[in-house]
């Protein structure tokens, strides 16, 4: 256990002295992400350590730099688990990394987003101040919710120093069921899972497969599973954890990797590339060669959006009114402009 | 008499019957569900379109005048009062259920629109809108986002901020902000999440797209009885370790019990120290099994009695008692105050036991209802508000108990919000450079400070001010709603 909360405070208070932008880093995992940045690194990594957790509260807290593998692996001992299953992208990943990029996994459209579980946190902000917003408890409506906008953040906010995460059980029994079919067929039968009472929590379309994983009690998975046509997928955990991670075959390709938030009844998109729909549709990965602008009018026509994941940089327009807000938000956290400056948008 | 200029300016935008201002017009609108607190307004605005929002707010931003948005009323914690200098926007008539969406599990509605209507709209696709404030009759959806309601199924369900996807938003300048997206993310900052529970601070919300769930195939409630309320408190603790997340799980003391007993025959034991109702759902066969672990794990825990609801009716009933017990508290003493304190589930023999001994200290009773799944306490503390001095002992005594939520790790507010009630404890909550923060955010979507100014974030020289919630003689405003 490394509690470096007054050294980093020592490095934020010099910056904001000598006008010097900080570049945050930890593990490094997930620095293909965002825009260029320029300026002094400051590392997180050795401030870590579970503080407190205690399975029967569903609560977790943690320092930032903390691996999320060992975070995993303490819940995993009692039977729990980041129901948001984020992607680590490398064995460095840390809680702090992983709830400044905000990613989440396949369970995330049944299960919610890494910021849903996210409960409290402990801040350096742009003043060298450290504040806490949220705290240990499910529910608290004292303050407006800065925990949850820090999720997702990448950092331009200020240094996450510790994190509360609300954790649940693991489902006692999980099964995928698999059958091919074409990507239209898929979409519909995702979309209308929606609306079934099915203990779905994960929806994928391949390519040429669609699985769905069931997950829950003895009974409600073997229940559930004769209401579902197809046949059962062998090793469905390593296809998931290699969807989560960016390890499936799909995924070992040159080229710029497009991610895609859509609606998930979207009809499959006209764009020529290869792709992967996950989020039971809702987010669809493409690699291809047409540029960028064909692809995010393409997207912008069905209500979605557009990110250069892998193999490119650019960032995602916000409408005027919007980004003139995020820079009045930006400075309210952050004056000098001190942290992470024009990583999530040039201009902020 | 003098009217203020906005009011004809007001007049000359909107038809003659949208702009109240005489008062005995303005006075249905004087305070929301904590009637302690009232206030008539200047004007009373109630526009029809958004377009009508943004002419109002433009006019207001114009002439330096406050707007409180308000929907249904029904909050609990003076977010809705008005200023005496300031506008009251009541999004009232903003009553349309836009689109369902089934495909997608989506309904966009105006801010309006009721809780249960969401639900009952979407029933007809096997789909409902899950967080359920225990107002869901009468409280509009407006009103969730605006204090991130909850309800008795958060725990499994989650809240309003789990639960809505995109907003329209009208600022104090009068733009309309797109915020969030039919997706399930969307570039840049989670305003999304900023903007639920901001307790009409940072925007007018005019329109909401929710997500909705499938209705589960079944549900089914668990009463058990304890004779002694910390090994209550041990039993929600061994189901959530046996990985159970149940639908719901409440607890309510002795008191509590019997003034619902008394109140709705719902079937309680009155001799138990505590009850809890522990609701299962899923698939028919999963809720069995549920059952079997659940029963097995309360007689395990030294539960009395353990009974599985015969059926619908009696899950209703046992349901009923729960819901009815602020009423029922109502019907036994003169006034009651309600506290919204929310603790680690451990910390519960703790503070029920500081809370007694605070009670004999005072003399003052207090029944306790609690959504134990989420560790979200309501002491009632019962006085005579007629007996001299006997409300500064209940608010001193409610002061205490928030102040020990927050020794222990907790919050002051689980679900009711801060609004006026709350704003001095905010000050126990946050140090200085946290309330700096949220008056810097604030001040970062209403640079003007015009957005219901003076509620839920307390200026620092303001630290010391200290609200209640007062019911008067069992009369609490829209007294027929279930209250949690």
């Amino acid at each position: 256990m490394n509690d470096l909360s007054m050294s980093l405070q020592q490095q934020v208070m010099q910056a904001i002295g000598n006008k010097t932008p900080l570049c945050i880093t930890a593990g490094g995992s997930k620095a293909f992400l965002g825009q260029e940045t320029e300026g002094m690194a400051i590392d997180v990594n050795a401030h870590r350590g579970i503080i407190e957790y205690d399975p029967r509260e569903l609560v977790l807290t943690a320092r930032s730099g903390t691996p999320l593998e060992d975070i995993e692996n303490a819940l995993a001992a009692s039977g729990q688990m980041l129901a948001f299953e984020p992607p680590h992208f490398g064995s460095t990943a840390t809680l702090g990394g992983t709830i400044a990029c905000g990613l989440s996994g396949p369970r995330r459209p049944y299960s919610g987003s890494a910021r849903d579980f996210v409960l409290g946190c402990k801040m350096l902000n742009g003043r060298g101040e450290i504040a806490s917003f949220g705290g240990q408890v499910m529910k608290n409506v004292a303050g407006y919710d800065v925990s949850r906008l820090l999720a997702g953040s990448r950092g331009t906010l200020g240094i996450l120093l510790e994190i509360s995460l609300k954790v649940l059980p693991k489902p006692a029994a999980s099964v995928t069921i698999s059958r091919e079919c074409s990507q239209t067929d898929a979409i519909t039968a995702m979309s209308e899972l929606l609306s079934r009472p099915y203990p779905v929590d994960a929806a994928c379309y391949d390519g040429e497969r669609v699985h769905l994983r069931i997950s829950g009690s003895e009974q409600a998975v073997s229940e559930t599973r004769k209401k579902i046509p197809g046949e059962t997928l062998p090793d469905a955990d390593a296809f998931w954890q290699g969807l989560r991670e960016h390890e499936l075959p799909f995924f070992h390709r040159p080229g710029t990797l497009y991610r895609i938030a859509v609606k998930p009844s979207t009809r499959p998109l006209h764009l020529n590339g290869q792709w992967i729909l996950d989020w039971g549709g809702a987010q669809r990965w493409l690699y291809s060669d047409e540029d960028l602008q064909t692809i995010r009018h393409q997207v912008g026509l069905s209500g979605g959006h557009v990110a250069v994941f892998r193999g490119g940089k650019n960032e995602t327009p916000l409408p005027a009114p919007l980004l003139a807000l995020h820079q009045r938000l930006k400075t309210s956290f952050d004056p000098g402009n001190i942290f992470n400056r024009g990583h999530l948008y040039t201009t902020l | 008499m003098n009217h203020h200029p906005l009011i004809s300016e007001l007049k000359n935008i909107l038809p003659a019957e949208s702009v109240l201002h005489d008062t005995e017009d303005v006075r249905p609108f004087e305070c929301d569900g904590l009637s302690v607190y009232r206030q008539l307004p200047m004007v009373v605005v109630l526009p029809e379109t958004v377009e009508e929002v943004q002419r109002i707010v433009r006019l207001c931003h114009e002439h330096k005048v406050p707007v409180v948005a308000r929907g249904a009323g029904t909050g609990l914690s003076g977010g809705a009062l008005p200023l005496e200098d300031g506008v009251l926007l009541s999004l009232a008539k903003f009553k349309r259920i836009i689109d369902i969406d089934v495909e997608n599990a989506m309904a966009t509605v105006q801010p309006g629109v009721r809780n249960l209507a969401i639900s009952e709209a979407a029933a007809r696709y096997g789909l409902y809108y899950a967080p359920d404030p225990s107002s869901q009759i009468a409280c509009t959806i407006g009103g969730n986002v605006a204090e991130n309601s909850g309800g008795v199924h958060c725990l499994k369900y989650g809240l309003t901020v789990h639960n809505i996807l995109m907003l329209k938003v009208v600022t104090m300048e009068g733009e309309l902000l797109t915020i969030g997206s039919q997706t399930l993310d969307t570039p840049g900052y989670d305003l999304l999440a900023l903007m639920t529970g901001s307790e009409g601070m940072l925007g007018i919300i005019v329109e909401v797209t929710v997500k909705l769930l499938p209705r589960p195939e079944r549900a089914q409630v668990v009463l058990a009885a304890f004779d002694d309320v910390a090994r209550a408190g041990e039993a929600v603790g061994e189901i959530i370790a046996a990985g159970i997340i149940p639908a719901g799980l409440e607890m309510m003391d002795r008191l509590a019990i019997r003034a619902a007993e008394d109140f709705v025959h719902a079937g309680y034991p009155i001799d138990a120290e505590a009850i809890l109702l522990c609701e299962l759902d899923g698939t028919h066969a999963e809720v069995s099994e549920y059952i079997m672990a659940v029963r097995k794990i309360l007689t395990d825990s030294g539960a009395t009695e353990v009974r599985t609801a015969a059926d619908e009716t009696e899950r209703q009933l046992f349901w009923k008692g729960r819901k009815s017990a602020f009423p029922a508290v109502g019907r036994i003493s003169p006034d009651y105050y309600c506290m919204d304190g929310t603790i680690p589930r451990r910390q519960l023999p703790r503070v029920l036991q500081q809370i007694n001994s605070w009670s004999a200290e005072y003399k003052l009773p207090v029944a306790n209802v609690f959504h134990a799944g989420d560790g979200n306490l309501h002491p009632l503390i019962l006085f005579d508000a007629n007996k001299q001095g006997e409300l500064e002992r209940t608010e001193e005594f409610g002061s205490r108990i928030l102040e020990l939520c927050v020794e222990v790790g907790g919050s002051i507010t689980g679900e009711h919000g801060v609004g006026m009630e709350k704003i001095g404890q905010m000050c126990t909550q946050f140090g200085s450079t946290e309330l700096h923060q949220f008056h810097a955010i604030k001040a970062a979507f209403d640079p003007a400070g015009l957005l219901n100014p003076g509620k839920a974030v307390p200026t620092l020289h303001r630290c010391a001010e200290f609200g209640a919630m007062h019911i008067h003689h069992g009369k609490l405003p829209h007294a027929d709603l279930e209250r949690f």
